[in-house]
């Protein structure tokens, strides 16, 4: 929940880095002033936003403590280096140069601002390569081994590590997050550039910024189409549960077609999507219950045959600990039987086959709007940027009109998104080995609640205020003298 | 590298991190003088405008204290957090306001007004390192948890630590030497504040007037800290035997103290530092009281992060349940995770480097009245 309010903020973060990164290094290059203002324009709205952004993170690391103690014990291990290096490597380097691109427009070179601006928008990308490799983590379990005696997911080696980081689920949410970040800040900016063409003001800021927004979105929507591409085939091979729920699949097989919305069907290309092949085979929801033989053969177990085991590790694990000191035979026995078992100890902990099963109805809709959303939001980047280029976008006033549309569109399909990959993975905090309720501190529904609902009252007070300063800003408009237009 | 000593390394990173975090919350102490009557609306400008240019440094030594503690010693992580649940979550609402207060404050869309966001960064002032101290001096007094690792075979109670106390952390608030930690921290970082600003704005009354809040601070932060240090030094620590049990043993604290005599040097070469810019500060006319203040206080936290530590003690003491407790090896993460971010760390120093570089850059002039009424950016 913090995770999708923190959500709504980072996107913009990212992609406006981006606009303002390239419009200084314009003011640099031409030495125009026109872009130093312009650039200086954007870093307002980026201030406001920042300053959000940075107040619901923190909320987001320290909850891991607070109200998911357990998790944090059971994968500290794991979870907590990326989280540390992400501290050390982007967090400072992002507050450090913030306060140099903000404030030191008069007081260091321009070079040295201009690196600084650069450096703000790749700490911040760094950062959320780090935090994504966590999150991946939780996705794809890898590199990890259960330690009996600390009762807990330990790094097995150093080059354990490695497959943490470059965990293929992580890469491609990175690139499909930071991508989308790009389009986020491209709507955005090319529909404050809308407002003001309807408004025939600061006409030539305007085109201008439409122009940098409507390419940097286009290359944003073309990347985050391919790495989208990437993360469904890794939703098929690590979490099938989460693809078959955004399908709404309940039988799969080979060859399996692709739900349009509830009705239209496009014959085989769900398969297609999912494994590159178009007889490629999909498990559905059923399939998984009941367990099925995937396309390379493997059986994979039921899903109640999957808890027996779960429980079988887990009473193991229960006598182990009794006995290592008393009976090491007997305990050596009981650890090869919970090493055995262990891939499926999350289950251990489940009550019936069902719980498995994500809300389908909300995944499959959110999906659908995410991937509906994202190509109309294509499309009007299109069209901006083809009549920008031509100059002709003054006389478009409904393409303007849709452009001031885009913007809460895309963060609803920002959202959408988010609910996609959070909900869709349900219940598992960490995919197959801690189910949601284990992971928890030991407080009160009350004190849990109170929180909750504090945190939620104070963010939105803080979007509240948020839009209103930048729609301020917004009106109040760049600094650039009319006589220039 | 043993697994011994990469423990005890991060127990170093991780004073050293908490030295800095305490050091960098003059940001916090100086925001209690925009609550000061002596100060018009522009000069508590300046010292906004100050304070935040440096604000997000101290906001994320926070979190990589945090972020380290996590990765370094997960179990404090959970049971601290989960579990002294009140206090923490207390600090970070404090903090999440004075993340946007700096933003939204001179802004008219704002809601709250000026003073609305003016009291949220003076609440974080006193708040943050007064609850920083309180928990930190837990690990000298114990608190009232369990843990137990069996838990997670338990479907229906599947919590590893749990908690006693149902007010979840406020109950430190009623042992005295933690909430005198508490005190000596909200003085300290209100001392640093005006050393801070002394340093950095460029104004005659607002020069006297931060002269006059070292002196004023100065006597109850002298007292808080030696009544907690005499507290310590003559309590029962929490000692950890070889094999890994923990007991009780009288003037654990002053023992650790005089078997290791480079935290005895670090600890009186700190004070001393703190005191020579108290006298810097309420009576020179030198300026660069805080260049002293800093590292002082690093190296002052720093020991008494190591005395709470290293010599076979327990620094995360259980006073429920002695066997509890968390000490550097049953609460560390594994080897190779350790091994991994030491790597890591070497890299500290470069980022230690540039975040000096920028901070010179930017402070080689004062700020001034002409800055905050002229039209570059500002808070």
């Amino acid at each position: 929940m913090t995770a999708a309010y923190h959500w709504l903020f980072v996107p913009l973060t990212l992609g406006l880095a981006l606009v303002m990164a390239v419009m200084e290094t314009l003011f640099l290059v031409r030495k125009d002033e026109f872009w130093k203002k312009a650039a200086k324009f954007w870093m307002k709205i980026f201030a406001v936003n920042f300053a959000v952004g940075i107040a619901t993170g923190i909320i987001l690391e320290f909850e891991f403590g607070t109200n998911w103690s357990n998790y944090s014990w059971f994968v500290g291990d794991m979870f907590g280096a990326p989280l540390a290096i992400e501290g050390i490597l982007a967090f400072f380097m992002e507050a450090t140069f913030f306060a140099v691109m903000f404030f030191g427009w008069e007081k260091v070179s321009p070079r040295f601002h201009l690196t600084s601006t650069w450096l703000t928008g790749i700490g911040a990308t760094i950062s959320a390569y780090w935090i994504l490799v966590a999150n991946g983590w939780m996705q794809n379990p890898v590199g990890t081994t259960f330690n009996p005696d600390t009762v807990r997911s330990e790094m097995a080696s150093a080059s354990a590590f490695w497959e943490v980081v470059s965990n293929p689920v992580a890469v491609s949410k990175f690139f499909h997050s930071v991508t989308s970040g790009w389009v986020t800040g491209g709507v955005f900016v090319v529909g404050v550039s809308a407002w003001y063409l309807l408004r025939g003001r600061q006409k030539q800021f305007a085109r201008k910024s439409m122009l940098i927004g409507s390419i940097m979105g286009l290359v944003g929507s073309v990347a985050v189409m391919l790495s989208g591409d990437a993360s469904g085939v890794h939703a098929a091979e690590f979490q099938p549960m989460k693809l078959a729920a955004a399908e709404g699949l309940e039988d799969g097989g080979r060859g399996v077609a692709f739900t349009v919305v509830p009705g239209i069907r496009i014959p085989k290309m769900l398969s297609f999507l999912a494994t590159h092949d178009f007889n490629g085979f999909v498990p559905g929801i059923n399939d998984i219950l009941q367990g099925y033989t995937d396309g390379e053969g493997n059986v994979i177990p039921s899903v109640a045959d999957k808890m027996t085991m779960g429980r079988t590790a887990l009473d193991a694990l229960a006598e182990y600990r009794e006995l290592r000191e008393s009976d090491p035979e007997a305990a050596a026995a009981a650890r090869g039987i919970l090493e055995a078992n262990v891939r499926y100890m999350g289950y251990g902990h489940l009550e019936k086959p069902e719980d498995v099963v994500p809300p389908v109805g909300v995944v499959f809709w959110a999906f659908r709007l995410m991937v509906g959303l994202g190509m109309l939001l294509a499309l009007v980047l299109l069209l901006c940027f083809w009549f920008a280029r031509k100059g002709k976008i003054g006389d478009k006033r409904w393409l303007l009109w849709a452009a001031i549309v885009c913007i809460p569109l895309v963060y609803i399909c920002g959202q959408s998104g988010w609910i996609v990959a959070e909900v869709g993975r349900q219940p598992w905090t960490i995919q197959g080995l801690l189910p949601v309720n284990v992971a928890i501190s030991s407080l009160s529904a009350g004190a849990v609640k109170t929180t909750f609902f504090v945190f939620l009252a104070v963010f939105a007070l803080f979007l509240v205020i948020e839009i209103r300063i930048m729609l301020g800003a917004i009106r109040k408009g760049p600094e650039i003298e009319p006589e220039t237009l | 590298m043993s697994y011994e000593f990469l423990q005890n390394y991060w127990w170093v990173l991780i004073a050293l991190l908490g030295g800095l975090l305490v050091a960098l919350m003059f940001v916090q102490g100086a925001n209690l003088q925009l609550g000061s009557r002596m100060l018009d609306d522009t000069r508590k400008r300046m010292i906004l405008n100050s304070t935040g240019r440096k604000w997000e440094l101290t906001f994320t030594t926070l979190v990589t204290f945090g972020g380290a503690f996590f990765a370094s010693f997960p179990l404090f992580y959970s049971t601290s957090f989960g579990g002294a649940y009140w206090v923490w979550i207390l600090l970070l609402v404090t903090f999440v306001f004075q993340a946007v207060s700096y933003e939204f404050m001179h802004k008219k869309e704002n809601l709250l007004g000026v003073k609305g966001f003016r009291i949220a960064l003076m609440v974080n002032g006193i708040l943050a390192p007064f609850l920083v101290g309180t928990a930190v001096g837990t690990f000298f007094t114990g608190s009232d948890f369990t843990v137990n690792k069996m838990a997670i075979t338990d479907p229906s109670a599947p919590v590893i630590s749990t908690w006693g106390s149902g007010w979840h952390g406020l109950e430190a608030l009623t042992q005295s030497p933690a909430v005198l930690l508490g005190c000596t921290l909200a003085f300290l970082t209100a001392i640093l504040g005006a050393l801070y600003i002394l340093n950095n704005v460029d104004d005659e009354l607002v020069e006297a007037q931060m002269r006059r809040s070292v002196k004023v601070g100065s006597l109850p932060f002298l007292f808080c800290f030696l009544a907690w240090l005499l507290f310590l030094l003559l309590s029962e620590g929490y000692a950890v035997a070889a094999d890994g049990t923990v007991s009780m043993e009288r003037f654990k604290y002053l023992h650790n103290l005089l078997e290791m005599p480079a935290v005895l040097v670090m600890l009186l070469t700190g004070v001393g530092l703190i005191l020579y810019s108290l006298y810097l500060g309420a009576f020179s006319k030198s300026r660069k009281g805080i260049w002293f203040a800093m590292p002082g206080s690093v190296l002052v936290v720093m020991a008494a992060f190591f005395l709470a530590g290293f010599n076979g003690t327990a620094y995360y003491p259980s006073c429920t349940d002695l066997q509890s407790s968390l000490t550097l090896s049953n609460s560390c993460s594994s080897y190779f995770t350790l091994k991994v971010m030491s790597w890591v760390s070497l890299l500290i120093p470069f980022v230690v480097a540039y975040i000096a570089f920028a901070w010179r850059s930017m402070d080689k002039k004062k700020i001034s009245s002409q800055e905050i009424l002229g039209k570059g950016n500002k808070y």
